[in-house]
């Protein structure tokens, strides 16, 4: 009896005596969902434009912020300033790294694979994995950086906002991280459904001799699928990285964006939005209220539960496509 | 037997020409040594029993296969290997058996796909979607829009096209196929699985599509009745053979096209 009111009441009791703590606590778990949404969104456009899961997103994200770092500092050691000249020409100069890292994704690996099984070309992904792993510590070496919050004019500090009798306070960068991710999904969401380029993404993600006989080039499209993907895993690279610090464990998170794409269904933008800040708020309430009832590793676990019950009831995800085909 | 047009077909230059092809898959010879020309203008049916190698050859002509032997040479230019992006380029357009549809997508979405390759605002123009990309997906739209009401396929603009019934999803095929604005167009049995309604239907649009466009077209059917009704010359293949290039008249009173097989006209 006593264990049942500690489950089922108290949390709740909890979160209205202390609605402040509530609050901060859902905003948190808002950030959380967000960043993780990031991770997804990388996956599904490779997903939905190549057919590929893309295990090698999450290096990709460790990969774009360390390059940035990288070129920062020999921007920075060339003398250009000010610093944020040379923040932003080094942003620059990633950008195009991650497009030539897409040129040579499409060349090297997905071009001779073209007709091999899925399950061939996510091998070939673990390869990219490792391969970049290894390129990033020998190029940058192993120790963690530090992105330029200050040279790239990202807002530090939190404003302390008065609510419900308490204090709810909110980092600025994670406001900032908001705003930006919100503004990424919808120009990714507009750039698939109202573009050339996103329609003849989605011909690709749909049927490949289709997309032939329409006269899309495949190559290209690929191409622009892991450029777009690369960029996305840079804007990740530098939100986390901006709120922590840019190192190799950073991938681990990476594995988290799975839970996210049951949920919210592979191929959808929406989707990864959506079941981002489900695992995110979710996690961030089981954590703290449940928490000390069951033993404080909820945020590690809560994420996988919530999936495997996606898949028993709806395994396409809240917005992935239901396959209907007519017999 | 279709009425004669005004321009003479006979004295229409060559669109394409396939000269001396074969194609094998291992130790299967799909195609040996077969040439033939379609004429600018006309209906060109291509017909034959089952294995024949008609699919193949229609898949040679836009590209999905690479024949080991001969030459295609389309518009003047002659080449023996081509990818099928590239054929889609030079303006040959294509309908499949199975039908290759884009199936989570929508019927105007499919069309639009069709107009990908009219496209020519740049990328980041589009992203935008102001200015000169904005007239131009108007116009696109209109082209589109154009075809629907051609097809008479309006009320089925914002389905789901994997929801559709087949023949709807030919129609849609076909619609996708003229989008692209084809100087050849390739249907691979365009009637099949419809009943008699739906064929006249069909033919209709095709003779439409022959007459008001101008388009050149080039049809596997085996229903002979259309065959006869719709097309200005034919070429019989069996196993992979030529065995008889004429018109309809002639190759169906040919002896060994009635031996090859026993043409049902329906």
């Amino acid at each position: 009896m006593d264990l049942l009111y500690k489950i089922f009441i108290d949390p709740f009791v909890q979160m209205g005596t202390a609605p402040d703590l509530l609050m901060q606590t859902l905003w948190e778990g808002l950030v959380a969902g967000v960043l993780y949404a990031l991770i997804a969104l990388g996956f599904v456009l490779i997903f939905k434009a190549s057919g590929v899961f893309n295990f090698a997103q999450g290096i990709m994200v460790v990969f774009a912020a360390l390059t940035l770092v990288g070129l920062y500092g020999v921007l920075h050691k060339w003398g250009i300033r000010p610093a944020d000249v040379a923040a932003y020409g080094a942003l620059a100069l990633t950008v195009l790294v991650m497009l030539a890292l897409a040129w040579c994704v499409e060349r090297l690996m997905l071009r001779p694979l073209v007709n091999q099984p899925d399950i061939i070309l996510f091998m070939a992904t673990f390869g990219l994995t490792y391969f970049l792993i290894g390129l990033g510590e020998l190029v940058f070496g192993g120790d963690p950086k530090v992105i330029m919050t200050e040279a790239l004019h990202l807002p530090s500090g939190a404003y302390e906002i008065k609510m419900f009798g308490g204090f709810v306070s909110l980092q600025k960068i994670d406001i900032a991280a908001v705003l930006i991710a919100s503004i990424m999904v919808a120009g990714l969401g507009m750039f698939f459904q109202k573009t050339r380029i996103g329609r003849a993404l989605r011909a690709v993600a749909d049927s490949h001799k289709a997309a032939l006989s329409v006269g899309i080039s495949l190559e290209q499209i690929w191409v622009i699928a892991w450029f777009a993907a690369g960029i996305v895993a840079l804007v990740t690279g530098i939100m986390w990285g901006a709120r922590s610090q840019v190192e190799f464990s950073l991938q681990i998170i990476a594995l988290k964006a799975l839970p996210v794409l049951i949920l919210g269904g592979f191929t959808s933008i929406p989707g990864a939005i959506v079941g981002g800040i489900i695992i995110g708020v979710g996690e961030k309430l089981g954590e703290f209220y449940w928490g000390p009832l069951l033993g404080s590793g909820i945020e590690t676990w809560l994420a996988y539960v919530i999936a495997l019950v996606f898949l028993l009831f709806r395994p396409e995800g809240l917005f992935g496509e239901r396959i209907i085909e007519r017999i | 037997m279709r009425a004669p047009t005004e321009q003479s077909i006979a004295a229409g230059e060559v669109l394409l020409s396939v000269e001396d092809v074969s194609l094998s898959f291992g130790g299967v010879q799909a195609i040996s040594g077969v040439s033939f020309d379609i004429r600018k203008g006309e209906i060109r049916a291509i017909i034959g029993p089952n294995g024949a190698g008609k699919t193949s050859m229609l898949n040679i002509i836009n590209g999905f296969y690479q024949p080991q032997y001969g030459r295609i040479t389309f518009k003047g230019e002659t080449r023996s290997k081509m990818r099928p992006n590239e054929a889609a380029r030079g303006g040959i357009a294509r309908t499949f058996q199975n039908v290759a549809l884009f199936k989570g997508m929508t019927a105007l979405d499919n069309l639009m796909a069709g107009r990908t390759l009219r496209m020519k605002r740049g990328f980041l123009w589009q992203l935008l979607r102001f200015g000169p990309a904005l007239g131009e997906e108007t116009e696109h739209r209109q082209r589109v829009e154009e075809i629907i009401d051609f097809l008479k396929i309006q009320a089925i603009r914002k389905v789901q096209v994997g929801r559709l019934p087949y023949g709807l999803q030919k129609r849609v095929e076909l619609g996708r196929a003229l989008a692209m604005e084809p100087d050849l167009l390739l249907l691979d049995e365009p009637m099949a699985g419809m009943n008699l309604e739906e064929k006249e239907d069909m033919s209709r649009f095709i003779i439409d599509v022959n007459t008001i466009y101008g388009t050149t077209i080039a049809l596997i059917e085996h229903d002979m009745g259309v065959v006869m009704d719709l097309s200005d010359r034919v070429v019989v293949l069996n196993y992979g053979r030529k065995i008889a290039d004429g018109t309809p008249e002639q190759v169906r009173n040919d002896r060994d096209v009635i031996d090859a097989y026993l043409g049902v006209t329906h």
